[in-house]
């Protein structure tokens, strides 16, 4: 962790796969892709390809999970099993269930959960396809679901990966900068009330850079966030 | 309410959706659909909607079949198909699925596994099928069992150097040799069905999946729900599921 690797990442300005320090994959969003669920997504980066489902707000079974005077979110992220170079076996993984929490915890600000009482919202994120970043991408699928689902929101949650390679400020990391990078840092935050609803790191970075990172994934995330709008428009243009 | 009209319209020999039958809903299949694995598929059937993956791991071959490569699948109803697939271990459901599914292709023969033996007793390819449910509108059998054949139809062995899988080269194709289809028939009442949404399958007194090889031989099948069978219903079923595989084969 934090070490540099032997694989040239950035050379003369581009990345391996010719993007700029800053510049996002080609992304894709639609929403309404599962019929079955109340809210759903398909949201792609570049290979990274995850679909979000919302179910709820619904009475929530076990009885002992509800809360009297407030619904909770119950989130659960998945990586296919073909979704990766070796096989993902499926289950419960450590990084799975951890994954699963800090999403569940980017919504909480989100949501007026004061207004279900003794419900679960559930978010389902399946990443059929991954290649880096594929937090953040689970981060805009269920923004986009949870919207689609017609949950009322304070704000969307844009999620943007950062990192550092050879001193560069990155953005939106692929599989093999997240695998090699120096530090990457998965944000999510809600564009306009200006809060970050997500934040790890991990790697090692200075105060001043870990304070660009941040500063440029809020900036660029607005790409995003406009992105988000126009998948959600478009939709009801329809 | 729902129920009871489907009941009513296939007294008049009609279904729900206007559709005759024996006939299927608008079927897609999307080969490729997933870059990074080996082979894959995406198939819609209405709005049932699948993806096969194929993934080919290094595993070491069983001690009576010391000279073949193995097939391994699996399915997982992830929860965002429907609000019933909870998270969790594989239901009882989703285990009979890959399992009529793996037979479908195990005993047609499809893949020359013996082509898959790196090192005899030591090494051979591991063959991953993982169906993953994206919608769940019935028929998960038959669209899965297609999307499985259509997967390992497209699906690569990546090079192997020394014990590293390279999965950016690949040696060849897979060896598959033969299209085994599934096609599954409900009955309800004294109707014979094809291709049932979740409303239907949910009433079926019976059904009975078969799958059946290019040359007309029927390689698996496999009875479901609580009714029985007399025999001339089995000889009907078999014989429309053979009809009816006819046409699912013309999409591979």
């Amino acid at each position: 962790m934090g070490k540099k690797s032997d694989i040239v990442l950035i050379e003369n300005g581009k990345r391996l796969d010719g993007r700029k320090p800053l510049e996002i994959r080609d992304t894709e969003m639609k929403v309404g892709v599962i019929p079955n669920a109340n809210g759903s997504s398909y949201v792609r980066f570049g290979k990274t390809i995850a679909i979000a489902a919302v179910y709820g707000p619904k009475l929530l079974y076990p009885k002992h999970l509800q809360e009297s005077d407030r619904g909770i979110i119950q989130c659960r992220y998945n990586m296919a099993p073909f979704s990766v170079d070796e096989r993902v076996r499926p289950g419960t993984s450590r990084r799975g269930t951890e994954i699963s929490k800090v999403i569940k915890l980017a919504f909480e600000p989100v949501l007026f959960l004061e207004n279900y009482p003794k419900t679960g919202i559930d978010i389902y994120v399946e990443i059929i396809q991954a290649d880096g970043s594929t937090r953040v991408t689970s981060v805009n699928a269920a923004s986009l679901a949870l919207a689609n689902a017609g949950i009322p929101m304070r704000d969307l949650v844009v999620g943007l990966s950062g990192g550092k390679i050879s001193d560069t400020i990155i953005l939106d990391l692929d599989g093999k900068e997240d695998n090699n990078s120096e530090a990457d840092v998965p944000v999510a935050f809600m564009p306009n009330k200006k809060e970050i609803t997500l934040l790890q790191m991990d790697g090692q970075l200075t105060n001043e850079e870990l304070k660009d990172i941040i500063k440029n994934v809020m900036k660029n995330g607005e790409i995003v966030y406009k992105k988000q709008i126009e998948t959600l428009k478009k939709r009801y243009d329809e | 309410m729902r129920t009871n009209y489907i009941f009513k319209l296939l007294e008049k020999g009609e279904r729900i959706d206007g559709r005759k039958l024996d006939e299927f809903r608008e079927i897609k299949v999307l080969p490729n659909a997933i870059e990074r694995a080996e082979g894959s598929s995406r198939v819609i059937m209405g709005k049932t909607d699948v993806i096969v993956g194929i993934k080919l791991e290094i595993g070491v071959p069983f001690p009576d079949m010391p000279n073949m490569g193995t097939l391994k699948t699996g399915a997982e109803f992830s929860p965002i198909a429907h609000k019933d697939f909870e998270p969790g271990p594989p239901s009882e459901d989703a285990t009979e699925l890959a399992r009529v599914v793996d037979r479908g292709i195990r005993e047609s023969d499809c893949i020359e596994l013996e082509k898959l033996c790196i090192t005899e007793k030591e090494k051979a390819w591991d063959v991953y099928v993982d169906v993953h449910i994206i919608n769940h509108d019935g028929n998960l059998i038959d669209a899965s069992s297609l999307a499985a054949v259509s997967a390992l139809l497209n699906a690569r062995i990546p090079k192997l150097e020394d014990k590293t899988v390279i999965r950016t080269e690949f040696t060849g194709k897979l060896p598959v040799v033969k299209k085994p289809i599934t096609v599954t028939i409900g009955k309800i009442m004294n109707n014979f069905l094809v291709d049932p949404t979740k409303d239907e399958e949910d009433i079926f007194d019976s059904r009975l999946s078969v799958a059946t090889i290019e040359d007309g031989k029927i390689c698996a099948m496999q009875k479901g729900n609580k009714t029985g069978l007399k025999e001339s219903d089995v000889e009907e079923m078999i014989k429309l599921s053979t009809k009816k595989a006819k046409e699912l084969r013309k999409l591979l």
